[in-house]
C-alpha cells in the first residue's frame, strides 16, 4: 500500500481525520484492520457451508459425480473468467484512486460493475434452466425424465452418453441396491413428494424393481444408475451459489456506491479507503467463486 | 469507609447544577441517545436493554419454576412449560448474558481503560446495538406469534417441524449475531491502534484481555452460527433439506454446526466474566495482581481452546468412539488455563487489606460458583458419567453455576464497581450487601437440588417428575424466589442511587486504571488530555483522602513526587 505512506504525513485535524483518532495513518490501519476483519467473518460465514459440502461429498460421492453433470461447465468457466477480470479491474481502480486518477477510476468501477452484472446474468440463465428442469434443492426437487436427457445433450460439453457409462460403471449395482436400503426412510418421503409431482416416471428410481416394472426403454436405464438423494447435491449447489450470488449483488452495490462518489470526485491520494476496503471485498467474492467453480462444475 | 449508605438529599439540586458538564448532559433528549456515538451512551443503551431482558428472561425462569413446585399441572400445561423455559434459555443467552459484559459494561469502560476517545468504528458500534434491538424485536414478535418450543440449542429435525414461530427466532438470533460480532470487530481494532502514547500491550487492565480473547472467538465463532441459522430457515421456508434425514440431510451435522458456535459462545460469556473478576479483586484487595501474564495468556488460551471442545455436547449423539475420547481430552484441558486465573486471584488476595464491599462480595461468589460449575464440568466431560449425566437436571444446574454463578454474577458485581463511574452516583453499600446475600443464598438453595436431582435421574425440560423429586424441586423453587427478591431489591437501590444517591468520587475505590483518572461521570471525550499509561494495578500511587472519601494520586498531594 504505497498510498498509505504518503497519507501519513498529516500533522494537525485533517479533513479526513475523524475526532477519536490521533492521525491519519492510524485511522487508516483501524479500518483496514476492522476491513479484513469483516472478510474473515465473511470466509467463516463460508466456512460452514464448505464444512456441508465436504461432508457430504466426503459419505456420498456419487452424488457428487452424479449432480455436476447437469451443471453447464462453460458457463461457469465464463463467469470464472469475468470474475477474475472484474478483479483486475477494481485493483487497478484502487490504484487509480491512490494515484488521483479520476477519469480512470471511473472506467474501472464501471467495468467492475459490469463484469459482476454480467456474472449474475450468467448465473441467472443457470438457475433458470435448473428451475425449468426441476433440478432444485430438497423437496423442491422434481427432475423430468424427458428434460434431464435434454440436459445433458444441450448443456454437457462431453458427450453425455459417455458420461453415462462411466458412471454406471463406476457404481456397482450392489452398491446401489445396499444404499437404497440403508435409506428407506428417505424413499418413503421422496416417494411421498413425487406422488404429488408433476412427472413421476424418473423420479421413483429409488426402487429399481419399481423402474423395470415401468417399462424397459434405453431413458429408464440411464435414470436408473442415478444414486439417491441427488437432491442433496442442489441443495448444497444452491446454498453456496445463491449466498455467493447475494455478495455479488451486495458487491454491485457497493462499488455502485463507490462510483457515485468517484463522479462526485470525493476520493485523493490523501483519501481513498473506501475504495481500498470495497476492492479488498471484491477480491473476496471473486477467491470463494475460484473455490466454487471447480468444487461443483469440475468434479470427475 | 465501606458504608456508604445512603446520604440525605440536601442539597443535591443545586450540586447537579453546578455540576461539571459531562456524557450525561452534555446533549440531552430522546435524539441526543438514540443516534449517540458516543461508547459510554451506547454502553448505557445496552445495559438498560439487557437488564429489561434480564427481567423478562427471570420472569420466564419463575414460571418455570412456579409450575414445577409440584408435579403434575401447577400454573401451565406442558406446550406452555415448553415455550417458558425455551424462551427463558433463548432471552438469557442471546440477548443477556453474551453482550452482558462486552456490549454493556465493556463498551463503557474499554475505551476509558485504554486512554482513547471512543471505540475506533463508533457508527458500526451504534449499528450493533439496533442489530441487537432488531434481535430482540424479532424475539418479541415470536412470543406473541405461537412462542417458541425447541430449546435454545434449536435441534434438527424438530426445529424444522414444529409450528411455533422458530423462523422469526432464527433470524433475531442471526441479527443478535452480527451485533456481536461487530462488538467484537470494533474491540479488536480498537485495542490494537487506539491504546494511549506508552500503554503497551502488558500495561492494559486484564478486562482489555479478556475482552480481546472474548472479541477473537466473537468473529470467529459467530459467523458460523450465521450459516447455521439460515440453512434451519432455509430448512423451515424452502425444505432444503441439509439437515433434514427425510431427504438426504444429516441432523447430527447440525448439531456440529451449532456447537462449533456455542461451545465457544460459552467463553464469550465467561471470558469477560473473568476479566472483570480480574479487576475487583485486586482493587479491593488493595494489592497488585499476582501473574499479571499467566492471567492475559490464559485468556488467550482458553479461546484457543475453546474451539476444539465442542464436541463434548455430543457425546451421545452417535460420535464415534475416538471423536468422543479426544473431545473428552481436550474439555480437560480447558480446566488447566482457568485454574491457573482462579490461583491467581487467590494468590493476589493473600495478605491483601480486602475490603468486603458489594463488588468485592459478587467477585469472591464469583470464585465460588465458577468453582462449582467448573469442577462439575468434568464430570460431565469425562465419557462414562456424562452418558449417565447427559441431559439431566446436573447439566442444567452446572450451566446455570458457570453462566449464571459465573457470569451473571461478575456481571452484576461490575455493575457495581463502575456504578459510580457511569452515572457518578454512590449506591447504598449496606442495601448492596443485603441484596447479594439473597441471590447468592437464593442462588445455591435453587441449584444445589438441581445437582442432586441430576443424579437421581430427573431429566431436563420435564414438565412434570415423579412424586419423589418433589422436596428437592420444591427447595429449588424456594431458592428462585429468595433470588428473585435480591433482584428486585438490587434493581429498587440501584434506580433509588440515581436519584437519590451520595454523588461520587472520581477513584471511589483507589482503581489505578486509567477510567478512575477522569471525572465521575466522565467528560463526553473521556480524558481533557491524553491520560499517561502506567501499570494498571499499582496501588501504592493511590493514598485515601477520608474527608473526600476518594483516593488520589500520591503526586498531587505532594507534587515533588511525580
Amino acid at each position: 500500500m504505497k498510498g498509505a505512506e504518503n497519507v501519513h504525513g498529516g500533522h494537525g485535524q485533517h479533513a479526513h481525520l475523524a475526532h477519536h483518532f490521533t492521525s491519519l495513518k492510524q485511522q487508516y490501519e483501524s479500518t483496514k484492520l476492522g476491513m479484513w476483519l469483516f472478510l474473515i467473518t465473511e470466509v467463516l460465514l463460508f466456512g460452514g457451508l464448505f464444512v456441508a459440502y465436504s461432508v457430504y461429498r466426503a459419505n456420498h460421492p456419487e452424488i457428487f459425480i452424479y449432480g455436476h453433470k447437469y451443471l453447464d461447465t462453460r458457463l461457469g468457466a465464463i463467469n470464472t473468467v469475468i470474475l477474475i477480470c472484474s478483479s483486475l479491474t477494481i485493483a487497478l481502480g484502487v490504484r487509480c484512486a491512490q494515484l488521483g486518477q479520476r477519469g480512470l477510476l471511473i472506467l474501472f468501477l464501471a467495468l467492475t460493475i459490469l463484469g459482476g452484472l454480467g456474472f449474475l446474468g450468467i448465473k441467472y440463465v443457470e438457475y433458470e434452466q435448473k428451475w425449468k428442469h426441476g433440478l432444485l434443492w430438497g423437496k423442491l426437487y422434481k427432475p423430468q425424465a424427458h428434460s434431464e436427457r435434454e440436459m445433458n445433450s444441450v448443456e454437457s460439453i462431453e458427450n453425455p452418453e459417455n458420461r453415462d457409462t462411466a458412471t454406471t460403471n463406476s457404481i456397482p449395482l450392489g452398491n446401489a441396491q445396499t444404499a437404497s436400503e440403508a435409506n428407506n426412510g428417505a424413499d418413503t418421503s421422496l416417494e411421498q413428494t413425487q406422488s404429488t409431482g408433476i412427472i413421476v416416471e424418473a423420479t421413483s428410481r429409488t426402487n429399481l424393481n419399481q423402474a423395470e416394472t415401468q417399462g424397459h426403454s434405453p431413458e429408464s436405464a440411464t435414470i436408473e444408475d442415478k444414486p439417491k438423494n441427488v437432491q442433496l447435491f442442489f441443495a448444497v449447489y444452491f446454498a453456496m451459489t445463491g449466498l455467493h450470488g447475494l455478495h455479488v449483488l451486495i458487491g454491485i452495490i457497493a462499488i455502485s456506491v463507490i462510483l457515485v462518489m468517484a463522479v462526485k470526485g470525493k476520493f485523493s491520494p490523501m483519501n481513498f479507503t473506501a475504495v481500498d476496503l470495497t476492492g479488498l471485498y471484491w477480491h473476496l467474492v471473486d477467491l470463494i467463486w475460484i473455490y466454487l467453480f471447480p468444487l461443483f462444475y469440475l468434479i470427475h | 469507609m465501606e458504608e456508604l449508605g445512603l446520604t440525605k438529599p440536601k442539597g443535591l439540586k443545586a450540586e447537579k447544577k453546578g455540576a461539571q458538564e459531562n456524557y450525561l448532559n452534555s446533549r440531552t433528549g430522546f435524539l441526543s441517545w438514540i443516534v449517540t456515538l458516543d461508547h459510554k451512551r451506547i454502553g448505557i443503551l445496552y445495559l438498560v436493554s439487557i437488564l429489561t431482558s434480564f427481567f423478562l428472561g427471570g420472569m420466564f425462569a419463575l414460571m418455570v419454576r412456579t409450575e414445577l413446585i409440584a408435579s403434575g399441572k401447577t400454573i401451565m400445561d406442558a406446550e406452555t412449560y415448553n415455550k417458558a423455559f425455551t424462551l427463558h434459555g433463548a432471552i438469557m443467552i442471546f440477548l443477556v448474558i453474551i453482550p452482558s459484559i462486552p456490549a454493556a459494561l465493556g463498551n463503557f469502560v474499554l475505551p476509558m481503560m485504554l486512554g482513547a476517545k471512543d471505540v475506533a468504528f463508533p457508527k458500526l458500534n451504534l449499528l450493533s446495538y439496533y442489530f441487537w434491538v432488531g434481535g430482540a424485536i424479532f424475539a418479541l414478535v415470536s412470543l406473541v406469534t405461537g412462542g417458541l418450543d425447541t430449546g435454545w440449542t434449536f435441534y434438527t429435525p424438530y426445529s424444522t417441524i414444529t409450528t411455533t414461530s422458530v423462523s422469526a427466532v432464527l433470524f433475531g438470533a442471526f441479527l443478535l449475531g452480527f451485533s456481536s460480532i461487530f462488538t467484537g470487530l470494533n474491540f479488536i481494532v480498537t485495542i490494537h491502534f487506539l491504546r494511549t502514547d506508552g500503554l503497551t500491550w502488558f500495561k492494559l487492565p486484564l478486562l482489555v484481555w479478556a475482552l480481546y480473547a472474548t472479541a477473537i472467538i466473537q468473529v470467529l465463532a459467530t459467523p458460523v452460527l450465521g450459516i447455521t441459522l439460515l440453512l434451519l430457515i432455509a430448512e423451515r421456508l424452502l425444505g432444503i433439506g441439509i439437515f433434514n434425514p427425510a431427504l438426504g440431510g444429516d441432523p447430527v451435522l447440525f448439531q456440529h454446526f451449532f456447537w462449533f458456535y456455542s461451545h465457544p459462545a460459552v467463553y464469550i460469556m465467561i471470558l469477560p466474566a473473568m476479566g472483570i473478576i480480574s479487576e475487583l479483586i485486586p482493587i479491593h484487595s488493595r494489592k497488585h495482581i499476582f501473574g499479571y501474564k499467566f492471567i492475559a495468556f490464559s485468556s488467550l488460551a482458553i479461546a484457543i481452546i475453546s474451539f476444539l471442545v465442542w464436541g463434548h455436547h455430543m457425546f451421545v449423539s452417535g460420535q464415534s468412539n475416538l471423536a468422543n475420547m479426544i473431545f473428552s481430552g481436550l474439555t480437560f484441558a480447558v480446566a488447566i488455563p482457568s485454574a491457573i486465573k482462579v490461583f491467581n486471584w487467590l494468590a493476589t488476595m493473600y495478605k491483601g487489606s480486602i475490603r468486603l464491599n458489594t463488588p468485592m462480595l459478587y467477585a469472591l461468589s464469583f470464585i465460588f460458583l465458577f468453582l462449582v460449575g467448573g469442577l462439575t464440568g468434568l464430570f460431565l466431560g469425562a465419557l462414562a458419567t456424562d452418558v449417565h449425566l447427559h441431559d439431566t437436571y446436573f447439566v442444567v444446574a452446572h450451566f446455570h453455576y458457570t453462566m449464571m454463578g459465573g457470569a451473571l454474577m461478575a456481571f452484576i458485581g461490575g455493575i457495581h464497581h463502575w456504578w459510580p463511574k457511569m452515572f457518578g452516583r454512590m449506591y447504598s453499600e449496606r442495601f448492596g450487601k443485603i441484596a447479594f446475600w439473597l441471590v447468592f443464598i437464593g442462588f445455591n438453595i435453587t441449584f444445589i437440588p438441581q445437582f442432586l436431582l441430576g443424579i437421581q435421574g430427573m431429566p431436563r425440560r420435564y414438565a412434570d417428575y415423579p412424586q419423589e423429586f418433589t422436596t428437592l424441586h420444591q427447595v429449588s423453587s424456594i431458592g428462585s424466589y429468595i433470588m428473585a427478591v435480591g433482584f428486585f431489591l438490587t434493581a429498587i437501590y440501584l434506580v433509588h442511587s440515581l436519584f437519590r444517591g451520595k454523588p461520587a468520587p472520581a477513584n471511589p475505590w483507589g482503581g489505578a486504571s486509567l477510567e478512575w483518572h477522569t471525572a465521575s461521570p466522565p467528560i463526553k471525550e473521556n480524558f481533557l488530555s491524553p491520560p499517561q499509561a502506567y501499570d494498571p494495578y499499582d496501588f501504592t500511587r493511590l493514598v485515601y483522602q477520608p474527608d473526600r472519601e476518594e483516593y488520589i494520586l500520591r503526586e498531587e498531594i505532594n507534587p515533588s513526587l511525580a
